[in-house]
């Protein structure tokens, strides 16, 4: 699964793309956010429960309950500042 | 069809309305807004603001407003166009124009299309100071309550 991170996250968690293996039961956002929080302080931090993530699969905004697959293109970001 | 682009550069305004009028004459006004980069944030001054992108998804994203802009008004033409990369105090971040026969249209549109632009494209801007610190602009509640009053996007 290819995962990607725009702005504060991404410089929190120190990259802007990474190519993750993860494990058969994370298999929607929701548990894919909880498996981050797993992986060090920097992703502990960034997906540390009260902060605003929002995602996005397969370049489509998506829900908590998202499912996600192997192959997907997973994107977290802070709400959207543009315009 | 709308006009869509993401670039670094620059827009001429003048150059956009005769590009999105050019051999027309069923066109009977514009609706425009022209986004800028003000000069201080929080009573701050600011020296610089940076857009970040998600480039796969933005054009996506930017179409998918102006396909909804074209289902609940007749537009003649619509043009969005969004700046990235570093800009500096006064200078120009965003441009929507929507043409159509009748200014109402035109002018609700340009409303619509710039409050979608803030809520559902994947831009995010980052304050420089003039002290040389950096803030992640937060999203504003203000700029959500604007976009709800259209209703949900249906497009896809």
């Amino acid at each position: 699964m290819r995962i990607l991170y725009f702005a504060w996250l991404r410089e929190r968690i120190g990259t802007g793309e990474e190519e993750v293996a993860v494990p058969a039961e994370v298999n929607t956002v929701g548990t894919l956010v909880a498996w981050m929080r797993g992986r060090g302080p920097a992703y502990h931090a960034a997906f540390a429960v009260g902060n605003t993530v929002r995602c996005a699969v397969n370049q489509e905004f998506a829900d908590p309950d998202a499912v996600v697959r192997d192959g997907d293109e997973v994107a977290f970001f802070p709400p959207v500042t543009g315009g | 069809m709308a006009s869509i682009r993401v670039q670094t550069a620059d827009f001429d305004v003048s150059a956009e309305l005769a590009a999105l009028g050019a051999g027309r004459q069923d066109i009977g006004g514009y609706g425009i807004f022209v986004g800028t980069v003000r000069g201080n944030a929080h009573g701050h001054a600011i020296s610089a603001m940076t857009l970040e992108h998600y480039p796969a998804m933005t054009e996506r994203a930017m179409a998918r407003i102006a396909a909804e802009a074209e289902r609940r008004w007749d537009l003649l033409g619509c043009t969005l166009i969004h700046r990235v990369g570093v800009l500096l105090p006064g200078e120009n971040i965003v441009l929507v124009l929507a043409a159509s026969a009748h200014r109402q249209a035109a002018l609700d549109a340009a409303a619509f299309l710039i409050d979608w632009l803030k809520t559902a494209a994947p831009f995010w801007k980052k304050e420089r100071f003039a002290s040389g610190e950096d803030n992640w602009v937060d999203a504003r509640e203000a700029d959500d309550a604007a976009a709800a009053r259209w209703g949900a996007l249906t497009a896809s």
